[in-house]
């Protein structure tokens, strides 16, 4: 049978397989970040990043498709789970106390992550599509300028930033378990889980709140 | 003290079972769980009715055969323990009590809280041994040097009694701290490594034919184990898993 094939069909290849699409997805957020960051000190260093994403061929037929399938595949795979995880108890109990011996977002992940995927929709309404027909249906002119006025614009809307910081607490809950259950499902619990966990925390914290601060600045100062 | 047990009562495997009420009275804080559902069972066995079926045998916390989900835990509140090992010092006067199988569709009831938790056993058969043929000339394990971590980690993981509390307590019913464990005592040894690729594979197929979950590591298993079996042998399944197939002939 093949490694591929394995990874699908048995429950220890799906959480390894479910831990490398997280690792990838949290290298991206940092990426993304990154990015976002700029645009609270430097509009024109925000415009050029933006537009070398936006037009690099490498990072638009490779590294973009790349990160569809990634997102998807975390998705699907996380649902396909959940179903036959709960297939595996047929009959719930009267009495449950598993606060008594697990965190709640650990024992939430496919909540937390089914907000994420409703918050992504309405992200990708927001910013893909529109730069998908910007680019690819209308064939406008290339902008270099536009980026960073496009971004103050969805900004103006009080509502947008709330759902958009909404979007980022769940993020944290969720991360407060992914990071450090990712590593543990590849294998790696030592000597350094305890430091590791601990940075779990931090990445699942300010990660977040590095997003929901640029949404709040470009809505006060954009 | 004086208290009243929710307790599910289930004919047989394919009875559709409920909870049901039963008060008890005069029980002493010093008697062990099982203890207690001795006393009911007396009373009702006196009164004519069917007694409680549960599973027991050693009642001194090693044999792994007692079960039960009480007050929403394996084993009770208590930690580091089974339940024939769980006092009713831990509940007070006036408690209410839920007291439920083990349930996971791998572990299917038997009776009242009485499982089937042979699932176990046939994941063991996959795997978990080594094949010494004694043919009159087997080494004597002792000449093989060890490192004591690692003969300490062994033992550690040997010390799972295969109780199921790790099935009972997860949300998905998965069983990968008890496979976990069951890999691990051989994978620290040097008797393990000849068949650890086989063993691995083998056991980690039988758990999924069995129905058992996928791990989502909450961690809730290495709380309630009676045994303290920790999350680190899951992790270790993981990278044999891996190695295994990367490796694998097959």
């Amino acid at each position: 049978m093949s490694l591929i094939k394995e990874i699908f069909t048995s429950s220890v290849g799906r959480k390894i397989a479910m831990a490398l699409s997280a690792f990838f997805l949290m290298v991206f957020l940092l990426q993304h970040l990154t990015i976002n960051l700029t645009s609270v000190f430097s509009e024109e260093l925000f415009n050029e990043l933006s537009h070398f994403m936006g037009t690099n061929p490498v990072v638009q037929f490779i590294l973009q498709p790349v990160l569809i399938f990634g997102v998807v595949f975390h998705f699907v795979m996380g649902f396909a789970l959940e179903i036959k995880n709960k297939k595996a108890r047929e009959v719930s109990y009267a009495k449950n106390n598993g606060s008594a011996n697990s965190s709640w977002f650990s024992r939430n992940m496919i909540w937390s992550g089914l907000f994420i995927l409703f918050f992504l929709i309405f992200h990708f309404k927001d910013f893909w599509v529109p730069e998908m027909v910007y680019k690819y249906v209308q064939f406008k002119p290339s902008d270099p300028n536009r980026y960073y006025h496009e971004v103050v614009e969805m900004f103006h809307s009080p509502l947008r930033v709330g759902v958009y910081i909404l979007a980022f607490v769940f993020l944290t809950l969720h991360l407060l378990h992914g990071f450090s259950s990712a590593f543990q499902s590849v294998g790696a619990n030592n000597k350094y889980t305890e430091s590791l966990k601990m940075v779990g925390k931090v990445y699942a914290i300010l990660v977040p709140l590095g997003f929901i601060f640029i949404a709040l600045w470009l809505h006060l100062n954009g | 003290m004086n208290l009243t047990l929710k307790i599910w009562r289930q004919k047989s495997p394919k009875d559709q079972g409920k909870m049901v009420d039963y008060p008890v009275s005069d029980i002493s804080e010093h008697m062990s769980f099982l203890e207690m559902m001795d006393v009911l069972n007396e009373t009702l066995i006196a009164k004519g009715e069917e007694p409680v079926a549960f599973d027991h045998d050693c009642r001194e916390g090693i044999c792994g055969m007692c079960s039960m989900y009480i007050n929403g835990e394996a084993h009770g509140p208590d930690r580091g323990v089974t339940t024939c090992q769980l006092h009713m010092r831990k509940f007070k006067d006036g408690d209410t009590i839920y007291i439920e199988p083990f349930r996971a569709k791998a572990f299917p009831v038997i009776k009242d809280l009485s499982v089937d938790r042979s699932s176990f056993d046939r994941i063991q058969q996959a795997g978990g041994y080594i094949s010494v043929n004694t043919s009159g000339n087997t080494q004597d394990a002792n000449a093989i040097p060890i490192p004591k971590d690692d003969a300490d980690l062994a033992m550690d993981a040997a010390t799972c009694i295969g109780c199921g509390a790790c099935v009972a307590t997860c949300k998905n019913s998965s069983a990968m701290l008890f496979v976990g464990a069951k890999v691990s005592q051989y994978a620290l040894l040097p008797q393990g490594q000849v068949e650890a690729s086989q063993r691995v594979q083998n056991m980690v197929k039988q758990m999924d034919d069995e129905g058992f979950g996928n791990c989502t590591n909450t961690g809730a298993c290495e709380v309630e184990c009676p045994k303290g079996i920790s999350l680190t042998n899951i992790a270790r399944l993981n990278r044999e898993f891996l190695s295994a197939k990367a490796s694998s002939k097959n």
